[in-house]
Protein backbone atom coordinates (compact mmCIF):
# COMPACT_ATOMS: atom_id res chain seq x y z
CA UNK A 1 0.00 0.00 0.00
CA UNK A 2 2.71 2.28 0.96
CA UNK A 3 4.79 1.09 -2.42
CA UNK A 4 2.22 2.49 -4.28
CA UNK A 5 2.49 6.02 -2.85
CA UNK A 6 6.07 5.69 -3.40
CA UNK A 7 5.93 5.23 -7.21
CA UNK A 8 3.40 8.02 -7.26
CA UNK A 9 5.78 10.04 -5.82
CA UNK A 10 8.20 9.15 -8.83
CA UNK A 11 5.79 9.83 -11.00
CA UNK A 12 5.76 13.31 -9.53
CA UNK A 13 10.02 13.67 -9.29
CA UNK A 14 9.69 12.06 -13.41
CA UNK A 15 7.29 14.63 -14.08
CA UNK A 16 9.44 17.45 -12.81
CA UNK A 17 12.62 16.23 -14.54
CA UNK A 18 11.10 15.93 -18.20
CA UNK A 19 9.62 19.80 -18.61
CA UNK A 20 12.39 21.15 -16.03
CA UNK A 21 15.07 19.44 -18.17
CA UNK A 22 13.64 20.74 -21.83
CA UNK A 23 13.43 24.26 -20.04
CA UNK A 24 16.85 23.58 -18.88
CA UNK A 25 18.28 22.65 -23.10
CA UNK A 26 16.26 25.81 -24.47
CA UNK A 27 18.07 28.02 -21.62
CA UNK A 28 21.67 26.55 -22.79
CA UNK A 29 20.62 26.72 -26.47
CA UNK A 30 18.93 29.67 -27.44
CA UNK A 31 20.57 33.14 -27.61
CA UNK A 32 20.52 35.16 -24.70
CA UNK A 33 20.68 39.49 -25.72
CA UNK A 34 18.27 40.90 -23.35
CA UNK A 35 16.79 44.47 -23.57
CA UNK A 36 14.25 46.55 -21.63
CA UNK A 37 11.97 47.05 -25.22
CA UNK A 38 12.11 43.22 -25.64
CA UNK A 39 11.50 42.67 -21.26
CA UNK A 40 8.08 44.76 -21.58
CA UNK A 41 4.73 43.59 -21.08
CA UNK A 42 3.51 42.79 -25.02
CA UNK A 43 0.01 44.75 -25.23
CA UNK A 44 0.29 44.20 -29.15
CA UNK A 45 3.17 47.32 -29.42
CA UNK A 46 0.93 49.54 -26.74
CA UNK A 47 2.73 50.24 -23.75
CA UNK A 48 1.30 49.21 -20.52
CA UNK A 49 -0.74 51.27 -18.43
CA UNK A 50 -1.07 50.80 -14.52
CA UNK A 51 -0.60 47.69 -12.86
CA UNK A 52 -2.09 44.22 -13.54
CA UNK A 53 -1.92 42.98 -9.84
CA UNK A 54 -5.35 44.92 -9.12
CA UNK A 55 -8.34 43.62 -7.44
CA UNK A 56 -10.89 41.86 -9.60
CA UNK A 57 -14.04 40.95 -10.24
CA UNK A 58 -15.74 39.68 -7.39
CA UNK A 59 -18.24 37.05 -9.69
CA UNK A 60 -14.86 34.86 -10.03
CA UNK A 61 -15.08 34.60 -6.05
CA UNK A 62 -18.64 33.38 -5.88
CA UNK A 63 -18.32 30.98 -7.66
CA UNK A 64 -15.18 29.52 -6.48
CA UNK A 65 -17.08 29.77 -3.04
CA UNK A 66 -20.08 27.67 -4.52
CA UNK A 67 -17.61 24.95 -6.33
CA UNK A 68 -15.82 24.66 -3.35
CA UNK A 69 -19.09 23.79 -1.57
CA UNK A 70 -19.95 21.16 -3.96
CA UNK A 71 -16.65 19.85 -3.96
CA UNK A 72 -15.86 18.67 -0.96
CA UNK A 73 -19.00 17.40 -0.38
CA UNK A 74 -18.78 15.44 -3.78
CA UNK A 75 -15.92 13.67 -1.81
CA UNK A 76 -18.26 12.27 0.52
CA UNK A 77 -19.98 10.81 -2.41
CA UNK A 78 -17.28 8.28 -3.71
CA UNK A 79 -17.03 6.01 -0.62
CA UNK A 80 -21.12 5.69 -1.06
CA UNK A 81 -20.36 4.97 -4.68
CA UNK A 82 -18.25 2.20 -4.16
CA UNK A 83 -20.10 0.34 -1.45
CA UNK A 84 -23.26 0.81 -2.99
CA UNK A 85 -23.78 -2.45 -4.21
CA UNK A 86 -22.69 -3.84 -0.77
CA UNK A 87 -25.61 -1.70 1.55
CA UNK A 88 -28.61 -1.56 -0.64
CA UNK A 89 -31.61 0.13 -1.12
CA UNK A 90 -30.97 2.11 2.28
CA UNK A 91 -27.47 3.46 1.84
CA UNK A 92 -29.67 4.67 -2.15
CA UNK A 93 -32.32 6.34 -0.07
CA UNK A 94 -29.84 8.13 1.95
CA UNK A 95 -27.03 8.82 -0.50
CA UNK A 96 -30.55 10.61 -2.19
CA UNK A 97 -30.85 12.89 0.50
CA UNK A 98 -28.15 13.51 0.49
CA UNK A 99 -27.69 14.73 -3.07
CA UNK A 100 -30.89 16.70 -2.35
CA UNK A 101 -29.64 18.46 -0.05
CA UNK A 102 -26.85 19.69 -1.97
CA UNK A 103 -29.28 20.93 -4.89
CA UNK A 104 -31.32 22.42 -2.23
CA UNK A 105 -28.11 24.88 -2.15
CA UNK A 106 -27.37 25.27 -5.33
CA UNK A 107 -31.15 26.12 -5.90
CA UNK A 108 -30.78 29.05 -3.11
CA UNK A 109 -27.96 29.84 -4.78
CA UNK A 110 -29.79 30.53 -7.76
CA UNK A 111 -32.63 32.14 -6.29
CA UNK A 112 -29.87 34.99 -4.10
CA UNK A 113 -28.71 35.12 -8.20
CA UNK A 114 -25.42 34.48 -7.54
CA UNK A 115 -25.69 32.54 -10.69
CA UNK A 116 -26.28 35.34 -12.84
CA UNK A 117 -22.87 37.45 -14.21
CA UNK A 118 -23.82 40.81 -12.96
CA UNK B 1 4.84 -17.03 -17.89
CA UNK B 2 7.50 -15.55 -21.04
CA UNK B 3 8.12 -12.43 -22.38
CA UNK B 4 4.98 -12.55 -24.88
CA UNK B 5 2.18 -12.55 -22.14
CA UNK B 6 4.23 -10.25 -19.39
CA UNK B 7 6.89 -8.16 -20.77
CA UNK B 8 6.67 -5.56 -17.80
CA UNK B 9 7.47 -8.05 -15.15
CA UNK B 10 10.06 -10.28 -16.88
CA UNK B 11 12.07 -6.24 -17.57
CA UNK B 12 11.55 -5.52 -13.63
CA UNK B 13 12.94 -9.27 -12.60
CA UNK B 14 15.88 -9.58 -14.98
CA UNK B 15 16.50 -5.63 -14.28
CA UNK B 16 16.26 -6.18 -10.34
CA UNK B 17 18.88 -9.37 -10.37
CA UNK B 18 21.07 -7.38 -12.87
CA UNK B 19 21.52 -4.43 -9.69
CA UNK B 20 21.10 -7.56 -6.58
CA UNK B 21 23.79 -8.96 -8.53
CA UNK B 22 25.83 -5.91 -8.40
CA UNK B 23 25.47 -5.90 -4.50
CA UNK B 24 22.85 -3.89 -4.23
CA UNK B 25 20.27 -3.95 -1.45
CA UNK B 26 16.53 -5.66 -2.84
CA UNK B 27 14.47 -2.54 -1.86
CA UNK B 28 16.82 -0.02 -3.27
CA UNK B 29 17.26 -2.07 -6.33
CA UNK B 30 13.11 -2.57 -7.00
CA UNK B 31 12.49 1.52 -6.30
CA UNK B 32 15.67 2.19 -9.03
CA UNK B 33 14.26 -0.36 -11.38
CA UNK B 34 10.20 1.05 -11.03
CA UNK B 35 11.73 4.78 -11.44
CA UNK B 36 13.51 3.30 -14.93
CA UNK B 37 10.54 2.39 -16.20
CA UNK B 38 8.40 5.05 -15.09
CA UNK B 39 11.43 7.36 -16.91
CA UNK B 40 10.61 5.27 -19.98
CA UNK B 41 7.07 5.13 -19.87
CA UNK B 42 7.11 8.88 -19.86
CA UNK B 43 9.69 9.19 -22.33
CA UNK B 44 7.32 7.48 -24.93
CA UNK B 45 4.60 9.65 -24.12
CA UNK B 46 6.82 12.67 -25.22
CA UNK B 47 7.14 11.27 -27.93
CA UNK B 48 3.40 10.28 -28.72
CA UNK B 49 3.16 14.12 -27.64
CA UNK B 50 5.34 15.13 -30.36
CA UNK B 51 2.91 13.07 -32.99
CA UNK B 52 0.27 14.65 -31.72
CA UNK B 53 1.45 18.15 -32.83
CA UNK B 54 1.53 16.56 -36.19
CA UNK B 55 -1.86 14.87 -35.71
CA UNK B 56 -3.62 18.09 -34.55
CA UNK B 57 -2.18 20.37 -37.42
CA UNK B 58 -2.97 17.59 -40.15
CA UNK B 59 -6.41 17.08 -38.81
CA UNK B 60 -7.10 20.85 -38.50
CA UNK B 61 -6.27 21.03 -42.21
CA UNK B 62 -8.41 18.99 -43.02
CA UNK B 63 -11.65 20.35 -41.39
CA UNK B 64 -10.17 23.70 -42.94
CA UNK B 65 -9.64 22.55 -46.51
CA UNK B 66 -6.06 22.39 -46.19
CA UNK B 67 -3.39 19.54 -46.43
CA UNK B 68 -1.65 20.77 -43.54
CA UNK B 69 2.00 19.63 -43.03
CA UNK B 70 3.19 18.02 -45.90
CA UNK B 71 7.03 19.38 -47.32
CA UNK B 72 9.22 17.19 -44.38
CA UNK B 73 9.40 13.97 -44.72
CA UNK B 74 6.32 11.55 -45.89
CA UNK B 75 2.81 13.14 -45.00
CA UNK B 76 5.37 16.39 -43.16
CA UNK B 77 6.17 13.65 -40.39
CA UNK B 78 9.67 15.38 -39.59
CA UNK B 79 7.56 19.01 -38.95
CA UNK B 80 7.33 17.96 -35.63
CA UNK B 81 10.77 17.47 -34.77
CA UNK B 82 11.43 20.57 -36.70
CA UNK B 83 9.48 22.50 -34.33
CA UNK B 84 11.07 21.25 -31.15
CA UNK B 85 14.27 22.13 -32.82
CA UNK B 86 12.92 25.74 -33.42
CA UNK B 87 11.50 26.15 -30.06
CA UNK B 88 15.16 24.87 -28.72
CA UNK B 89 16.93 27.88 -29.87
CA UNK B 90 14.44 30.19 -29.20
CA UNK B 91 15.43 32.84 -26.63
CA UNK B 92 14.19 32.51 -23.25
CA UNK B 93 12.04 35.26 -22.57
CA UNK B 94 11.31 36.79 -19.21
CA UNK B 95 9.59 39.43 -18.70
CA UNK B 96 10.91 42.71 -16.46
CA UNK B 97 7.21 43.14 -14.84
CA UNK B 98 6.74 39.24 -14.15
CA UNK B 99 7.05 37.45 -10.83
CA UNK B 100 9.97 35.92 -11.61
CA UNK B 101 9.73 32.47 -9.67
CA UNK B 102 5.80 32.18 -10.32
CA UNK B 103 6.31 32.72 -14.03
CA UNK B 104 8.90 29.81 -14.27
CA UNK B 105 7.06 27.24 -12.42
CA UNK B 106 3.94 27.51 -14.26
CA UNK B 107 4.68 25.68 -17.86
CA UNK B 108 6.84 22.89 -15.42
CA UNK B 109 3.12 22.28 -13.66
CA UNK B 110 1.31 22.33 -16.42
CA UNK B 111 3.20 19.51 -17.96
CA UNK B 112 3.53 17.76 -14.66
CA UNK B 113 -0.07 17.99 -14.22
CA UNK B 114 -0.39 15.94 -17.22
CA UNK B 115 2.17 13.22 -16.98
CA UNK B 116 1.31 12.13 -13.69
CA UNK B 117 -2.22 11.36 -15.02
CA UNK B 118 -0.55 8.20 -16.42
CA UNK B 119 0.08 7.02 -13.10
CA UNK B 120 -3.03 5.24 -13.01
CA UNK B 121 -3.48 4.28 -16.32
CA UNK B 122 -4.00 0.71 -17.17
CA UNK B 123 -2.14 0.06 -20.71
CA UNK B 124 -2.98 -3.47 -20.34
CA UNK B 125 -4.05 -5.95 -17.67
CA UNK B 126 -0.56 -6.50 -16.41
CA UNK B 127 0.94 -3.56 -17.61
CA UNK B 128 -0.21 -0.68 -14.82
CA UNK B 129 1.81 2.35 -13.85
CA UNK B 130 0.14 2.00 -10.19
CA UNK B 131 -3.18 0.42 -9.52
CA UNK B 132 -4.62 3.12 -6.72
CA UNK B 133 -7.91 2.38 -4.91
CA UNK B 134 -8.86 6.05 -5.48
CA UNK B 135 -7.97 6.67 -9.40
CA UNK B 136 -10.92 8.62 -9.23
CA UNK B 137 -10.16 11.08 -7.38
CA UNK B 138 -6.63 11.34 -8.32
CA UNK B 139 -7.84 12.17 -11.41
CA UNK B 140 -9.43 15.03 -9.95
CA UNK B 141 -6.28 15.85 -7.63
CA UNK B 142 -3.97 16.37 -10.56
CA UNK B 143 -6.98 18.27 -12.35
CA UNK B 144 -6.61 20.67 -9.76
CA UNK B 145 -2.47 21.38 -10.48
CA UNK B 146 -3.18 21.99 -13.95
CA UNK B 147 -5.71 24.84 -12.89
CA UNK B 148 -3.16 25.89 -10.50
CA UNK B 149 -0.54 26.61 -13.02
CA UNK B 150 -3.12 28.16 -15.36
CA UNK B 151 -4.03 30.82 -12.49
CA UNK B 152 -0.33 31.01 -11.88
CA UNK B 153 0.90 31.56 -15.35
CA UNK B 154 -2.01 34.41 -15.92
CA UNK B 155 -0.84 36.17 -12.16
CA UNK B 156 2.72 35.98 -12.71
CA UNK B 157 2.79 37.36 -16.25
CA UNK B 158 1.89 41.00 -15.19
CA UNK B 159 -0.21 41.61 -18.12
CA UNK B 160 -3.60 41.94 -18.39
CA UNK B 161 -5.03 39.82 -20.72
CA UNK B 162 -3.04 36.84 -19.30
CA UNK B 163 -4.54 38.13 -15.76
CA UNK B 164 -8.14 37.77 -17.84
CA UNK B 165 -7.67 35.21 -19.68
CA UNK B 166 -6.52 32.89 -16.66
CA UNK B 167 -9.18 34.29 -14.48
CA UNK B 168 -12.50 32.92 -16.93
CA UNK B 169 -10.14 29.83 -17.98
CA UNK B 170 -10.02 29.29 -13.75
CA UNK B 171 -13.49 30.00 -13.54
CA UNK B 172 -14.69 27.49 -16.33
CA UNK B 173 -12.34 24.34 -14.81
CA UNK B 174 -13.95 24.80 -11.20
CA UNK B 175 -17.29 25.04 -12.75
CA UNK B 176 -16.99 21.89 -14.69
CA UNK B 177 -15.21 20.21 -12.09
CA UNK B 178 -18.56 19.51 -10.54
CA UNK B 179 -20.18 17.55 -13.60
CA UNK B 180 -16.87 15.91 -13.93
CA UNK B 181 -16.60 14.34 -10.74
CA UNK B 182 -20.58 13.95 -10.97
CA UNK B 183 -20.10 11.35 -14.22
CA UNK B 184 -16.72 9.79 -12.46
CA UNK B 185 -18.97 8.60 -10.22
CA UNK B 186 -21.11 7.05 -12.49
CA UNK B 187 -18.41 4.36 -13.61
CA UNK B 188 -17.82 4.04 -9.62
CA UNK B 189 -21.21 3.08 -9.08
CA UNK B 190 -21.74 0.12 -11.60
CA UNK B 191 -18.04 -1.31 -11.00
CA UNK B 192 -17.98 -0.55 -7.70
CA UNK B 193 -14.70 0.42 -7.19
CA UNK B 194 -12.41 3.48 -8.02
CA UNK B 195 -9.44 1.43 -9.38
CA UNK B 196 -9.26 2.18 -13.27
CA UNK B 197 -8.55 -1.86 -13.36
CA UNK B 198 -11.36 -2.83 -11.51
CA UNK B 199 -13.97 -0.56 -13.47
CA UNK B 200 -12.35 -2.26 -17.18
CA UNK B 201 -12.95 -5.57 -15.63
CA UNK B 202 -16.51 -4.79 -14.10
CA UNK B 203 -17.07 -3.39 -18.41
CA UNK B 204 -18.49 -7.22 -19.50
CA UNK B 205 -20.78 -4.11 -21.26
CA UNK B 206 -19.54 -1.14 -21.92
CA UNK B 207 -20.71 1.06 -19.75
CA UNK B 208 -21.72 3.79 -22.48
CA UNK B 209 -24.46 1.01 -23.29
CA UNK B 210 -25.76 1.51 -19.69
CA UNK B 211 -25.04 5.36 -19.03
CA UNK B 212 -24.60 7.24 -22.59
CA UNK B 213 -25.65 10.07 -20.69
CA UNK B 214 -23.07 9.92 -18.21
CA UNK B 215 -20.25 9.36 -21.40
CA UNK B 216 -21.18 12.27 -22.86
CA UNK B 217 -21.27 14.74 -18.95
CA UNK B 218 -17.99 12.92 -19.22
CA UNK B 219 -17.21 14.40 -22.27
CA UNK B 220 -18.37 17.43 -22.10
CA UNK B 221 -16.40 18.26 -18.92
CA UNK B 222 -13.41 17.26 -20.51
CA UNK B 223 -13.73 19.40 -22.72
CA UNK B 224 -14.04 22.22 -20.46
CA UNK B 225 -11.49 21.22 -18.00
CA UNK B 226 -8.78 21.09 -21.16
CA UNK B 227 -9.90 24.72 -22.21
CA UNK B 228 -10.35 23.73 -25.84
CA UNK B 229 -13.31 25.28 -27.89
CA UNK B 230 -15.79 25.65 -27.08
CA UNK B 231 -14.84 26.72 -24.04
CA UNK B 232 -11.56 28.21 -24.71
CA UNK B 233 -11.74 31.34 -23.11
CA UNK B 234 -8.63 31.29 -21.42
CA UNK B 235 -6.91 31.51 -24.58
CA UNK B 236 -9.29 32.99 -26.81
CA UNK B 237 -7.14 33.99 -29.31
CA UNK B 238 -9.39 36.43 -31.14
CA UNK B 239 -9.51 39.04 -27.89
CA UNK B 240 -6.94 37.87 -25.95
CA UNK B 241 -4.34 37.74 -27.99
CA UNK B 242 -3.34 34.14 -26.56
CA UNK B 243 -5.10 34.54 -23.03
CA UNK B 244 -2.93 32.86 -19.91
CA UNK B 245 0.40 31.84 -21.86
CA UNK B 246 0.41 35.10 -23.83
CA UNK B 247 4.27 37.04 -22.25
CA UNK B 248 5.69 33.10 -22.92
CA UNK B 249 7.91 31.93 -25.70
CA UNK B 250 10.15 29.25 -26.81
CA UNK B 251 10.05 25.71 -24.74
CA UNK B 252 7.89 27.57 -21.62
CA UNK B 253 5.01 27.87 -24.54
CA UNK B 254 5.94 24.51 -25.56
CA UNK B 255 5.35 23.30 -22.47
CA UNK B 256 1.73 24.37 -22.25
CA UNK B 257 1.19 23.76 -25.63
CA UNK B 258 2.35 20.12 -25.32
CA UNK B 259 0.68 19.53 -22.18
CA UNK B 260 -2.36 21.09 -23.69
CA UNK B 261 -2.09 18.39 -26.47
CA UNK B 262 -0.92 15.30 -24.59
CA UNK B 263 -4.32 15.91 -22.00
CA UNK B 264 -6.81 15.79 -24.93
CA UNK B 265 -5.23 12.63 -25.38
CA UNK B 266 -4.90 11.40 -21.85
CA UNK B 267 -8.80 12.79 -21.61
CA UNK B 268 -9.25 10.59 -24.74
CA UNK B 269 -7.84 7.51 -23.17
CA UNK B 270 -9.76 8.09 -19.49
CA UNK B 271 -13.02 8.25 -21.71
CA UNK B 272 -12.31 5.21 -23.05
CA UNK B 273 -10.86 3.53 -19.88
CA UNK B 274 -14.44 4.53 -17.70
CA UNK B 275 -16.70 4.18 -20.63
CA UNK B 276 -15.16 1.98 -23.69
CA UNK B 277 -13.81 -0.42 -21.66
CA UNK B 278 -10.10 0.32 -21.84
CA UNK B 279 -8.08 -1.97 -22.83
CA UNK B 280 -10.32 -4.78 -23.62
CA UNK B 281 -11.34 -5.70 -27.25
CA UNK B 282 -13.71 -9.27 -27.23
CA UNK B 283 -10.79 -11.06 -25.09
CA UNK B 284 -7.87 -9.92 -27.04
CA UNK B 285 -6.45 -8.66 -24.61
CA UNK B 286 -6.00 -11.81 -22.33
CA UNK B 287 -3.68 -12.84 -25.53
CA UNK B 288 -0.87 -10.52 -24.74
CA UNK B 289 -0.61 -6.91 -23.37
CA UNK B 290 1.29 -5.88 -27.05
CA UNK B 291 -1.99 -6.44 -28.11
CA UNK B 292 -3.79 -4.77 -25.35
CA UNK B 293 -1.70 -1.59 -25.48
CA UNK B 294 -2.42 -0.81 -29.38
CA UNK B 295 -6.41 -1.23 -28.65
CA UNK B 296 -6.00 1.47 -25.48
CA UNK B 297 -4.17 3.62 -27.73
CA UNK B 298 -6.66 3.09 -30.49
CA UNK B 299 -9.71 4.01 -28.35
CA UNK B 300 -7.68 7.52 -26.87
CA UNK B 301 -6.97 8.60 -30.46
CA UNK B 302 -10.73 8.61 -30.72
CA UNK B 303 -11.59 10.18 -28.06
CA UNK B 304 -9.15 12.66 -29.18
CA UNK B 305 -10.22 12.90 -32.18
CA UNK B 306 -13.87 13.67 -31.17
CA UNK B 307 -12.22 16.36 -28.53
CA UNK B 308 -10.81 17.43 -32.23
CA UNK B 309 -14.18 17.39 -33.92
CA UNK B 310 -15.80 19.37 -31.43
CA UNK B 311 -13.05 22.23 -31.26
CA UNK B 312 -12.91 22.57 -34.81
CA UNK B 313 -16.47 22.93 -35.43
CA UNK B 314 -18.15 24.78 -32.42
CA UNK B 315 -17.84 28.46 -31.81
CA UNK B 316 -16.86 30.00 -28.91
CA UNK B 317 -19.22 30.73 -25.81
CA UNK B 318 -19.59 33.53 -24.09
CA UNK B 319 -18.18 32.97 -20.88
CA UNK B 320 -21.57 34.19 -18.95
CA UNK B 321 -23.58 31.79 -21.08
CA UNK B 322 -21.07 29.14 -20.62
CA UNK B 323 -21.14 28.91 -16.58
CA UNK B 324 -25.03 29.25 -16.89
CA UNK B 325 -24.97 26.15 -18.91
CA UNK B 326 -22.33 24.23 -16.29
CA UNK B 327 -24.71 25.75 -13.20
CA UNK B 328 -27.93 25.59 -13.76
CA UNK B 329 -28.02 22.86 -16.72
CA UNK B 330 -24.73 19.93 -16.28
CA UNK B 331 -24.76 20.20 -12.65
CA UNK B 332 -28.47 19.71 -11.84
CA UNK B 333 -28.51 16.77 -14.85
CA UNK B 334 -25.61 15.00 -13.72
CA UNK B 335 -26.95 14.94 -10.10
CA UNK B 336 -30.00 13.66 -11.13
CA UNK B 337 -28.66 10.91 -13.33
CA UNK B 338 -26.43 9.65 -10.86
CA UNK B 339 -29.54 9.91 -7.95
CA UNK B 340 -31.35 7.55 -10.97
CA UNK B 341 -28.11 5.30 -11.73
CA UNK B 342 -27.89 4.39 -8.18
CA UNK B 343 -31.24 3.55 -7.57
CA UNK B 344 -31.39 1.75 -10.89
CA UNK B 345 -27.85 -0.38 -9.87
CA UNK B 346 -29.47 -1.42 -6.57
CA UNK B 347 -32.83 -2.30 -7.18
CA UNK B 348 -31.77 -4.37 -10.76
CA UNK B 349 -27.96 -5.29 -10.40
CA UNK B 350 -29.33 -9.22 -8.60
CA UNK B 351 -31.86 -9.59 -11.66
CA UNK B 352 -30.73 -10.86 -14.99
CA UNK B 353 -27.96 -8.97 -17.11
CA UNK B 354 -30.83 -8.73 -19.55
CA UNK B 355 -32.77 -6.80 -17.54
CA UNK B 356 -30.39 -4.78 -16.21
CA UNK B 357 -28.60 -3.74 -18.71
CA UNK B 358 -32.23 -2.20 -20.62
CA UNK B 359 -33.65 -0.66 -17.93
CA UNK B 360 -30.24 1.17 -17.00
CA UNK B 361 -30.02 2.07 -20.68
CA UNK B 362 -34.03 2.86 -20.38
CA UNK B 363 -33.69 5.25 -17.29
CA UNK B 364 -30.80 7.36 -19.25
CA UNK B 365 -32.47 7.67 -22.61
CA UNK B 366 -35.96 8.74 -20.51
CA UNK B 367 -33.92 11.58 -19.03
CA UNK B 368 -32.66 12.51 -22.00
CA UNK B 369 -35.53 12.97 -23.88
CA UNK B 370 -37.23 14.59 -20.70
CA UNK B 371 -34.37 17.12 -20.37
CA UNK B 372 -34.27 17.62 -24.24
CA UNK B 373 -37.94 18.31 -24.22
CA UNK B 374 -37.91 20.41 -21.36
CA UNK B 375 -34.68 22.86 -22.92
CA UNK B 376 -37.32 22.88 -26.09
CA UNK B 377 -40.34 24.12 -23.78
CA UNK B 378 -38.21 26.44 -22.25
CA UNK B 379 -36.32 28.20 -25.15
CA UNK B 380 -39.70 27.89 -27.09
CA UNK B 381 -41.40 30.00 -24.01
CA UNK B 382 -38.32 32.53 -23.95
CA UNK B 383 -38.06 32.92 -27.76
CA UNK B 384 -42.27 34.12 -27.55
CA UNK B 385 -41.65 36.75 -24.69
CA UNK B 386 -38.73 38.56 -26.43
CA UNK B 387 -40.73 38.57 -29.90
CA UNK B 388 -43.92 38.70 -28.85
CA UNK B 389 -46.46 35.86 -29.79
CA UNK B 390 -45.19 36.43 -33.10
CA UNK B 391 -46.27 33.49 -36.02
CA UNK B 392 -43.15 31.13 -36.32
CA UNK B 393 -41.21 32.35 -39.82
CA UNK B 394 -42.41 28.78 -41.97
CA UNK B 395 -45.81 29.75 -41.14
CA UNK B 396 -46.08 33.22 -41.59
CA UNK B 397 -44.08 32.47 -44.93
CA UNK B 398 -47.15 29.97 -46.07
CA UNK B 399 -49.67 32.49 -46.09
Amino acid sequence: MHNEWLYVAFFFVVGLIIPVGAIGVALILGPKKPNPVKQETYECGLETVGDSWVQFKAQYYIFALVFLIFDVETVFLFPWAVKLGQLGLFAVVEGIIFITILVVGLVYTWRKGMLEWA
Amino acid sequence: MNFWTDPLKMAADWLTGLLTGWGMPEGVAVGLAAFLGIFVLIAILMVIDIFLVWLERKVVARFQDRIGPNRLGPFGLIQPFADIVKLLIKEDITPANADKVVYNLAPILSMMSVLILWAIVPLAPQILGIDLNVAALYIIATGAIGTLSIIMAGWSSNNKFALLGAFRQVAVMVSFEIPMVASLLIPTVLAGSMGMNKIIEAQNIWFVVLSPLGALIFMIAAIAELGRSPFDMGEAESELISGYNVEYSGMKFGMFYAGELLHAFTFGGFWGILFFGGYSFFGLEDVSPFLAIPILLTKAVIGYWIIMWVKYTMMRIRIDHMLAFNWKFLTPLSFVLLMVTALVHVLFKDTSPWLYGLSMLGSNLILGWVVIEFLRRFSRAEREKLEGHAKPAMEAAGH
